[in-house]
């Protein structure tokens, strides 16, 4: 619990400080650059837990930037330095979480929930559609009578 | 659509509600800290390292962490909780009968050497890893965090935050234990 | 003694809210007028007296009366009195209490402006509200009081969190409970209405404009939070996602559904348990959220004190006034006999259609805020859900409803022909290609999506317009026809096309976040960077000072070939009693981009760390707000609002109505 609010106190205490990506942690080739800001801003700070490594003011996103770029100077693939990272500190720190059995419901949710949502609807649509079976059906001659009869009332 | 299955309709919002609700109660009576991850490495070979010393001491390496069970605790000079936990410290490891390691994280020489001055110093040998990397090998995310290294040199706890009466006798004093008959 | 005198106002409060809960009720099963009517006294008096402490807490505040203990854990005597004010709300407990100041004005103002409401129906709704106040009033007198008082005073404060001392937190705090705190009003009317067992077309009629005030006031409120995070932290970003975020999203998209659901209510006679739901379910995913913040199960940057007596409490108060919502729905709400039937194809099915998306959109970014917490309850691996997440599984939905929004209005009720609406479209769909090409000509060919996503801002802009060129008989009747046509449309109808033309602006500026450009570097004075046709030159760096802080202040020039456009100051501020340094960055706008400016660290060695962004439409976002609530407020001031279903000639005595 202390520990929480050191780090809630480090990241506001830095919060809104222009750090995020400075000028002397960026490298040289544009391509090299290019893909470290890409793969930074998929992977989570852990101690600011809601912003990427590329926005976050912490030492510790600082340290992770660093090294990402230097395992792409290494040689590494995207994939390969993302792993090298994940190896560390586990799949939290990846903001796309994984497609695997544990988040089949997360991703696959959404399209299931509208397919579902859908098909409710189309059945409400179809209840409700003049002329269906069980909506109200319209009145007869006699009930129309009576409906004159009581608006004349009404008016009275 | 019969009668009875539009009742059980309108009653699903409810249903899904309390779905809901058990959910939030767990989260809330667990008391699990949204904050605290679970190390990565649990089971992983420790990674190699080698660090200099603070203090005119000779420093501390993975070789020299040996061949039992070892706690290996980060802490830094500039963290606050650390000295919350460090009386805690003081006689962990006569308590526990194994050695306990410490690195000064992202800390200066003189800075750790200072602050170990003032509260005394728990650890068998202390090595300084000022640029942080040694760290982020173990999974660190902050400090304090504890680590238990089993005799094969492989990780079985990382412990997040300083350390409470209540997490030695209930987390670490079990686990050294098995592992020291294993 | 203020202080004391504004804790014994919250007790009184709690006990007259406790009357306003439970005695309306029963006036209004015995069709009792007196006893309904004291609902409308106690409701105006909780608000009276909340509102005293209310005063009371801003007072303690103001006076820097350090023996309370709120004003020693958020304030200090330096701070600026902009800051001493708003900061009243910008902790839990103060905020809390800014919470049940909104709900009683709510309630006063549905006692106050009801006049025109059924007597049983006004009773139940204050009788619900006093619910929910009784409840929250219970939360801070129980676990967070903030009049508590500590002997022996400190002699100074702690302070106010750096980064909320702006503006910014004179506002949106204040327009975001306006949105979800009212909320609770079409809660109190769905509530009542099953306790009645009768939804019609006058409950909706009188429910919308309360729902109406709600969602414009939301509406302004997220948009100013986006602004403020954007202006504040350094580097631009607009929406993170972040829980808190998602907590104030969901009821948004909850009370649009609700918002359009009701209108079908009015016009058809149909809906009816839908919309009744939905009115449960936006207080609800207010309620939930309200939880999320303070309880401490999500990590937020937003998050307040975390306690987990509190969240439990809360938890509590969900279980009491949803859970019980949610099962008198479902004991009265098959009751409720449909009227209209309308074809798939027709405003109606439209409005169905909008329902469905927007409740999925909800239900979306209520499962990605929460999955992580779900897995974790369940014993499962720890992950983390992202922008990555929503930005897949978000946008496309949102895609089909941008579409349905130009054509759904051109529908007729009943049964709409919707080959016929399309070809009516044909300037919206020209309008669109036209954008897609010359943005794809414009940008190079890319990114497709974003270009894709200025087409969709100039269908949805091209329906409202061709709408309203209907309405008025457009190029069809003579000019002066359709002046006078334009002069005599309702203002409803207006409310409709400038919310719906605001919402192809913040389109557009969402798409336009795609093409913005950035230059981080160090730079020494005198040395010049260009962007987009922008010339920036740093002059240099001085030392200024604040109240209550010092700041390095960088002086640039922002030039356009050799006219200079701006002189831009950014700052790097630095609170000595907090030790917390915070970035204040330099914006110019010309309204159509942003050409944004923030100082980071010095090297030592006399350059600094500058990062200039260029970010084209991104005000747009904003505008684009305020737009859709300025056509939300238009709506709202419709007179046929004010003259409500009953009328006082036609008002029947109280016989026995028909149960």
């Amino acid at each position: 619990m202390r520990r929480v609010l050191a780090a809630a106190f480090a990241c506001l205490a830095f919060a809104g400080v222009a750090r995020a990506v400075e000028p002397d942690e960026m490298l040289s080739n544009p391509v090299l650059e290019a893909r470290a800001r890409a793969i930074g801003r998929e992977l989570r700070c852990l101690v600011c837990q809601n912003e990427s490594i590329d926005d976050s003011n912490a030492t510790l996103a600082h340290d992770l930037r660093i090294i990402l770029r230097e395992r792409l100077v290494a040689g590494d693939t995207n994939q390969q330095a993302i792993q090298y990272i994940v190896d560390r500190y586990g799949q939290f720190v990846l903001l796309k979480p994984p497609v695997e059995p544990a988040t089949y419901a997360l991703w696959f949710g959404p399209a299931f929930l509208l397919l579902l949502a859908g098909a409710g609807t189309v059945f409400y649509l179809r209840r409700h559609r003049p002329g269906a079976a069980d909506g109200p059906r319209p009145l007869d001659a006699e009930e129309e009578g009576r409906v004159a009869e009581l608006l004349r009332e009404g008016e009275r | 659509m019969t009668a009875s299955m539009r009742r059980l309709l309108f009653v699903l919002p409810l249903f899904l509600f309390a779905v809901l609700t058990g959910y939030f109660w767990l989260a809330l009576e667990s008391g699990r800290d949204p904050h605290d991850l679970p190390s990565a490495m649990i089971d992983k070979p420790a990674p190699a390292f080698s660090l200099a010393g603070i203090d005119g001491a000779a420093g501390l390496s993975r070789r020299q962490l040996g061949g039992g069970v070892v706690i290996v605790n980060f802490f830094a000079s500039w963290c606050i909780p650390c000295r919350l936990e460090h009386p805690l410290l003081m006689d962990l490891g006569k308590r526990l009968d194994v050695p306990v390691y410490g690195i000064a994280w992202q800390d200066k020489a003189d800075d750790a050497t200072e602050f170990l001055k003032q509260l005394g110093d728990p650890y068998k040998r202390v090595g300084l890893d000022e640029s942080g990397r040694v760290g982020i090998n173990f999974g660190v995310y902050g400090v304090p965090e504890t680590y238990v290294v089993d005799k094969e040199g492989r990780i079985r706890l990382r412990h997040v935050g300083p350390l409470t009466e209540e997490d030695v006798t209930k987390e670490l004093a079990p686990l050294v234990k098995e592992l020291g008959r294993s | 003694m203020i202080v004391e005198l504004g804790h014994f106002a919250l007790v009184l409060a709690l006990v007259i809210s406790l009357a306003q809960a439970s005695l309306p009720l029963w006036g209004a099963a015995k069709h009792q007028l007196g006893m309904m009517e004291l609902g409308r006294g106690a409701a105006i008096a909780s608000f009276v007296l909340v509102a005293l402490a209310f005063a009371a807490l801003i007072n303690a505040y103001v006076t820097s009366d350090f023996s309370v203990v709120n004003v020693v854990q958020n304030s200090h005597t330096d701070k600026p009195l902009l800051y001493k004010i708003t900061g009243v709300w910008g902790n839990h407990e103060g905020s809390m209490v800014l919470w049940v100041f909104i709900l009683t004005l709510f309630g006063a103002a549905v006692a106050w402006f009801g006049g025109n409401l059924p007597p049983e129906l006004r009773a139940r709704v204050l009788a619900v509200q006093g619910m929910i106040g009784s409840g929250f009033l219970l939360f801070i007198l129980f676990t967070s009081n903030p009049f508590l008082r500590e002997i022996p005073a400190p002699a100074n404060g702690q302070g106010l969190n750096p980064v909320l001392q702006d503006p910014g937190l004179a506002f949106h705090p204040p327009f975001l409970y306006l949105g979800y705190v009212g909320f609770s009003v079409a809660f109190s009317f769905a509530v009542a209405a099953l306790i009645e067992g009768r939804v019609d077309a006058a409950w909706a009629r009188w429910v919308r404009p309360w729902t109406l005030a709600a969602w414009c006031a939301l509406t302004i409120g997220i948009a100013m939070g986006s602004w403020w995070a954007y202006y504040t932290l350094g580097w631009g970003g607009w929406w993170f996602w972040d829980p808190v975020e998602n907590a104030s999203l969901m009821p948004w998209l909850a009370g649009t559904a609700l918002i359009h659901s009701s209108i079908v209510v009015e016009k058809r006679d149909t809906l009816k348990s839908w919309t009744v739901l939905l009115a449960i379910i936006t207080f609800s995913l207010s309620l939930v959220g309200t939880f999320l913040v303070r309880s401490g199960v999500l990590t937020s940057v937003h998050a307040f004190a975390v306690d987990p007596l509190r969240g439990t409490f809360i938890l509590l108060l969900i279980l009491v006034a949803v859970g019980g919502s949610l099962t008198l729905y479902a004991v009265r709400a098959p009751t409720l006999k449909g009227g209209g039937l309308f074809a798939p194809v027709s405003r109606e099915g439209a409005l169905v259609l909008n329902n469905l998306l927007l409740s999925c959109a909800a239900a979306t970014v209520f499962l990605g805020t929460l999955y992580p917490l779900f897995l974790d309850a369940v014993g499962g691996p720890k992950v983390s859900v992202g922008y990555p997440f929503f930005n897949r599984t978000f946008a496309p939905l949102m895609v089909p409803l941008l579409v349905a929004v130009a054509v759904g209005p051109l529908l007729a009720w009943k049964r709409g022909d919707l080959l016929g609406a399309l070809q009516r479209l044909w300037a919206a769909f020209a309008a669109a290609i036209v954008v897609a090409l010359v943005g794809l000509y414009v940008t190079h060919g890319g990114p497709v999506l974003a270009v894709f996503g200025f087409a969709l801002a100039a269908w949805v802009a091209g329906g409202a317009l061709t709408e309203w060129a209907e309405r008025v008989r457009l190029f069809r009747a003579g000019p002066s026809e359709s002046a006078r046509r334009a002069i005599r449309l309702p203002r409803a109808a207006y409310g409709m096309t400038v919310a719906h033309l605001g919402l192809a602006v913040a389109v557009a500026g969402f798409a336009g976040s795609a093409f913005e450009q950035e230059r981080i570097q160090e730079m020494r004075p005198g040395d010049v960077v260009s962007m987009a046709g922008y010339n920036l030159q740093f002059r240099g760096v001085e030392e200024v000072q604040g109240a209550n802080f010092s700041a390095d202040q960088g002086d640039f020039v922002l030039s356009r070939g050799p006219e200079t456009i701006a002189v831009l100051h950014p700052e790097r501020r630095f609170f000595p009693l907090q030790q917390q340094t915070t970035a204040k960055t330099a914006i110019h706008t010309n309204f159509f981009a942003d050409y944004y400016l923030a100082i980071g660290d010095p090297d030592g060695k006399g350059a600094w760390a500058v990062r200039a962004y260029w970010k084209p439409l991104v005000p747009w976002i904003w505008i684009g707000a305020v737009i859709m609530a300025a056509g939300g407020m238009m709506s709202l001031s419709d007179r046929r609002w004010r003259v409500g279903a009953a009328q006082p000639a036609r008002a029947r005595p109280l016989a026995a109505p028909a149960e």
